[in-house]
Parts: C-alpha cells; structure tokens; sequence
C-alpha cells in the first residue's frame, strides 16, 4: 500500500486550470522529487496534500485514507510534516517554544487542564518539552535553544524549521524548497541532513527543489511539472537529459537569421 | 523539608494577593477609606479585568477587537436583570423573604457567571467571522457587534431600553443584610484574582501559545497541527466572558446601567489602557488599568476636556512608544531577581 497516493486530482482556481491529472504514487521509504519552472505548480500540489486546499477533483489518500478537503491541522496530525519555501519560524517565541507549539494536537491536556494546572497537564507538558528537546539535541541545535529564530543564519532557521516539522515524527516529510537562499557549503550540509534524518527517522520524503544538485543527490525518482502537468518522470539520470524537460526549462531552440 | 519551601515559591503570589486583599477589606470596614476611595479602586479593579481580557485577543492573538464594551454591557445586563428578577421586593421569587439575604450570597457570584457565559456566548458572533476576516475586516466586525449590542438593549423595552435599569443596590443591600462586609468588592477581588491566574496559566502553557503561534504565522501555525478555529473560539470567548464579568461587577458599583454606558467610547478606554500597558504583557495590563483609573479620577475635573485628552494621549502613546509601558513583557523580565523568589513554572523539567 502507498503511503500517500493521488489519483486524478484537477485543481482550478476558480477559471484556471493549475493542476491537470496529477496521478502520485509514493512509497515508504522512498525520497521523490518534484521539480519544475516556477509557476508550474509544485506548492499548489503541495498545498492540495497539505489540507490548505481541497482538490476540485480528484483523491488524495493518506496511509489508504481519504485526506482530500481535511483542514491541514489535521492531515499534519496523521503522521505529515512540512517545511515552507520562506520559513516560516513564529519569531516571538524561542526555538524551544517553536518546537513545543508544533506538538499542538497532540498536547494531551486542554484548556481546562492548563487553567488548573492539573496533574495531566504537569506531565504532559514536561513530555511535550521532553520531546522538544531531544529534538534540539538530535539536531545540535542546543545552543540556540532559548534564541529568537529571527536572530539566527539562515542555515540555522532552515534547520530549525526541519525539526519543527519532525518533532512529531511523521512518516511523510514535505520539504518545499528547503536548499533555497543557500550557498554551497550551506546545500551539503543540508543534502547530509536531509540523508541522515531519513535513515535515522524512517521518513519518506517529498521534495520539492530547483537546484539540481540537490535533486540529483537525493531522489530516487522525478517529476517533472509544467503549466500543471507532468511533463516527464523517471530517474534522475533520465530526467536529466529528457527534451521535453530542457525545454520547459529553458524554452526552444530559435533560428537565429543573421 | 525542600517539598515544603517549592510548594510555598508555588503559591507565594497567591498568598501574598489573598493578603492584600484581606487588609483591603479591613480597612474598608474600618471605615480608613472612604466611599470615593471604595469606588476608584472597584472601578480600578473592573478595569484590570477588562484590560486583560481584551490583552487576549488584541494583544496576544494580535487581532484587533474594538467592541470590547458590548460584551461587558452583555454581562452587566444578564446579571443586573437576573438579580433584580430574584430579590426585587415586588417580585415573588426570593422578594423579601427570610432566606432571601443568605440565598443572594450565593446567588451573586452564580449570576455573575450567568452574565460571564452570556457574554460569552455573544462573543461567538465575533469568533465565528474570525476564521475567515482577519485585520481590519475583523475590526468592523468588533464595532459593529459593540452597535448591535448597544441598540439592541435600547430597544428593548422590558429591561428599560434607552432608559436604562435599575436596581441593583437592592441585590447589595440584601447581602449586606446577611454579613456585612463590601461584597461588591470582594467579588471584585476574587475575579481579578481568577482572571489573571487563568489567563497567565493558559498563556504560558504549550496550549495558549498556540495563540501566539496564530498571531506570528496563521498559516503555518495551522498547518503545524495548531487547530486555529478551537484556539480563536476559546480566545473570543474568554475574553468577552470574563468582560461580561466585569459588566456585571460594574452594574453592581453602580447600581444602575443604561445602554450609554456601552458604547464604542467605552471600547476604545479599554484599548487604551491596553496599548498603554503593552500588548501581551500582563504585567502592563494591570499597571496601566490601575494607572488609567486614577489619572481619570484626577482628571475628573477638566469633565468633557478628559474625552480629548484621553483620544490624544492614544495619539501621542502610538507615536512615540507603540510598544506601551512594558512592551511584551512581564515584571520579571523588567526585574529577573524576581524570577528568583517567584518561579515562573515549577515543572521541574525546565
């Protein structure tokens, strides 16, 4: 059984067409990407699984079940974590407190609990923190743990984010762009990452980037979208030297009249 | 031995507010301060609750609320109407019958939670439109819920309407009849109490800074498994609840309310003493509330001049420190040895 399956979604914004027949099909274990021209649709797909939108048509299925039209607290609470092209930290609130809040559903204690103060709450709270912590530490991020994620490198935030996103552990990760803004020693320390997160945390990852060096070190299998269809897929390998795809990149040859 | 000093840290503050408040009501029936002074502090102390419950949506979940009055004229009518319903002498309930003194003992503080959930519930009539506005939407939403409120008492006839009602001395005299002591203000005194420890639990538990994560980031606060519409229900329904409290506290210093009383003017006293304290700090909330109650007093004799002057200090105050006195903090981050005697979380963990 698929861990995550899409079958036959077609999303319009209201007169336009920005998903055509996206099919998925993606294992456990597995590292898949999905790359494309901007615009061509990539977030939208991942919106669509996330919850924050619900697909015109179409399914998504999650674990086997039916997730189209859940709010995304909800899809996120049944083992989906994400990551967001500009990061999207809660600067108020310290690196510890980022990765407590995104525990939220499942806290254990309501709102009565923590006005009483009850036992429950007590313990519950201190597993929450427990969990954040490991959490800092599994990322080395022990440092920082009391910092405002505004006042850290961008590598840091991004790190950040990431455990923000696993700190439930998840079996699905989604990461949107995660190499964006990097420079090149930033994008193999998060190529690294990305690789020992997944071994040690059994994740299946979904992934979404433009630099293909990331895309070529990590993924097992491509998706190629354009204007939101599936241009091609297949292998790294393959997808690399795929017309159609260079194409889409790059536009057409044109004769040149002297 | 050790168990003993971390429990007593734990409800040190506690203490130490049950302390003050039983040499308040001392000197009260010493008869050390006088009737003025017993007003200016009730109404100082309805103030704190109102502050700190608008500090919940406008400053800790960053929306901006502006009808905060319709929810408090919602609570002092529901308690108000409801008291004078059960202890008026022409009235066959309780009337003037022997159990009446003791049974409004116990009454008071059940009508006062009656007008609390009545308020309440009437915030849902902002909280429901919050999923969806946010901003300035939301805000013409507040506004116009504080009007309905308004014109709707004014249109009902049965409680007075335009008029306004009347009454409620009768519901202080009878339980001063039983025991005298200044009730009105001790139930002050106890919703203050209640106020700031169930807003300063549930603000700094993992659960109420959902709240903040939703005032930093919706989206993402949402899509990290925080579900936004339960957390924006309990915030607007918190706060208008425990405003609808003080509403009916304030009926009861009064003794009489009319729907004038209500109105977006009230409102905006109320953001003023927010922002003045600092949006998100409690600490700020207090202070300025307590602050704001006198500096009216002694404004008092300028009369209509004061409705200029407080307009513009939200002017000047916005200008010049938008943040308020204490920004987003609370004492102990202004004085951290306080942090010491006073632990903020005994969870051991930390």
């Amino acid at each position: 059984m698929a861990l995550l399956e899409m079958r036959d979604i077609n999303h319009f914004f209201g007169g336009l067409q920005a998903v055509h027949h996206f099919n998925l099909d993606l294992r456990d274990g597995e590292l898949q990407g999905l790359i494309g021209p901007n615009g061509a649709g990539k977030s939208t797909i991942f919106n669509l699984v996330s919850g924050f939108y619900a697909p015109t048509e179409g399914e998504i299925l999650f674990q086997g079940k039916n997730i189209a039209g859940f709010r995304p607290h909800k899809v996120t609470s049944l083992g989906m974590g994400r990551t967001f092209q500009n990061i999207r930290l809660w600067n108020s609130m310290s690196v510890l407190e980022n990765l407590c809040i995104s525990q939220h559903s499942r806290l254990g204690y309501g709102l009565i609990d923590s006005i009483l103060s009850t036992r429950r709450y007590r313990e519950q709270e201190r597993r929450v923190r427990r969990s954040a912590r490991e959490m800092i530490e599994i990322l080395h991020l022990e440092n920082y743990a009391q910092e405002y994620p505004k006042n850290l490198p961008y590598g840091l935030q991004r790190r950040v984010e990431i455990g923000r996103a696993l700190v439930m552990q998840p079996k699905l990760l989604l990461l949107d762009e995660p190499a964006a803004g990097m420079n090149p020693g930033e994008v193999d320390s998060l190529i690294e990452l990305v690789l020992w997160l997944k071994e040690r945390f059994k994740l299946t990852i979904w992934l979404i980037e433009h630099q293909m060096r990331v895309v070529m070190a990590l993924c097992d299998w491509l998706k190629v979208l354009d204007f939101g269809k599936v241009i091609a897929e297949g292998p790294p390998s393959k997808i690399r030297q795929d017309q159609r795809v260079i194409k889409a990149y790059l536009g057409e040859e044109e004769e040149v009249h002297a | 031995m050790w168990r003993y000093v971390v429990l007593m840290r734990r409800y040190a503050v506690l203490v130490l507010y049950c302390s003050l408040c039983l040499l308040l009501i001392a000197a009260v029936r010493g008869e050390w301060i006088n009737a003025y002074q017993q007003i200016v502090i009730m109404f100082a102390g309805i103030n704190i609750i109102l502050c700190s419950s608008l500090n919940i949506v406008n400053g800790y979940m960053g929306e901006f609320s502006c009808g905060h009055a319709g929810f408090m004229a919602v609570g002092a009518y529901t308690a108000s109407v409801l008291n004078v319903w059960l202890f008026a002498s022409s009235n066959p309930v309780f009337g003037q019958s022997a159990l009446a003194s003791h049974a409004s003992l116990v009454v008071f503080p059940i009508t006062l939670i009656a007008g609390g959930v009545a308020a309440a519930l009437a915030g849902l009539l902002v909280a429901i439109p919050s999923f969806k506005t946010r901003g300035d939407y939301l805000a013409i939403i507040t506004l116009a819920v504080n009007y309905i409120v308004k014109s709707s008492v004014e249109n009902i006839q049965a409680i007075g309407g335009a008029r306004g009602f009347m009454g409620m001395h009768g519901m202080v005299e009878t339980m001063e009849e039983a025991a005298e002591l200044p009730w009105v203000m001790i139930w002050i005194l106890v919703s203050i109490g209640l106020t700031i420890v169930i807003i300063y639990r549930l603000v700094n538990s993992t659960y109420g800074k959902g709240i903040a994560a939703i005032r930093d980031d919706e989206i993402a606060a949402e899509i990290m498994s925080v579900d936004t519409r339960r957390m924006k229900l309990v915030v607007f329904m918190l706060s208008s609840g425990l405003a609808g409290i003080a509403g009916g506290l304030f009926a009861h210093v009064l003794g009489y309310i009319n729907p004038g009383s209500f109105t977006i003017l009230k409102s905006t006293e109320v953001m003023v003493m927010v922002y003045l304290g600092g949006m998100g700090s409690l600490t700020g909330s207090i202070l300025s509330a307590i602050g704001f109650t006198i500096l009216m007093e002694i404004l008092r004799p300028l009369q209509v001049m004061k409705w200029v002057l407080i307009p513009f200090s939200l002017i000047v105050l916005m200008l010049f420190r938008p943040e308020g006195i204490m920004g987003d903090r609370e004492l102990s981050d202004v004085f951290p040895k306080l942090r010491r005697i006073f632990p903020p979380n005994d969870l051991g963990a930390d």
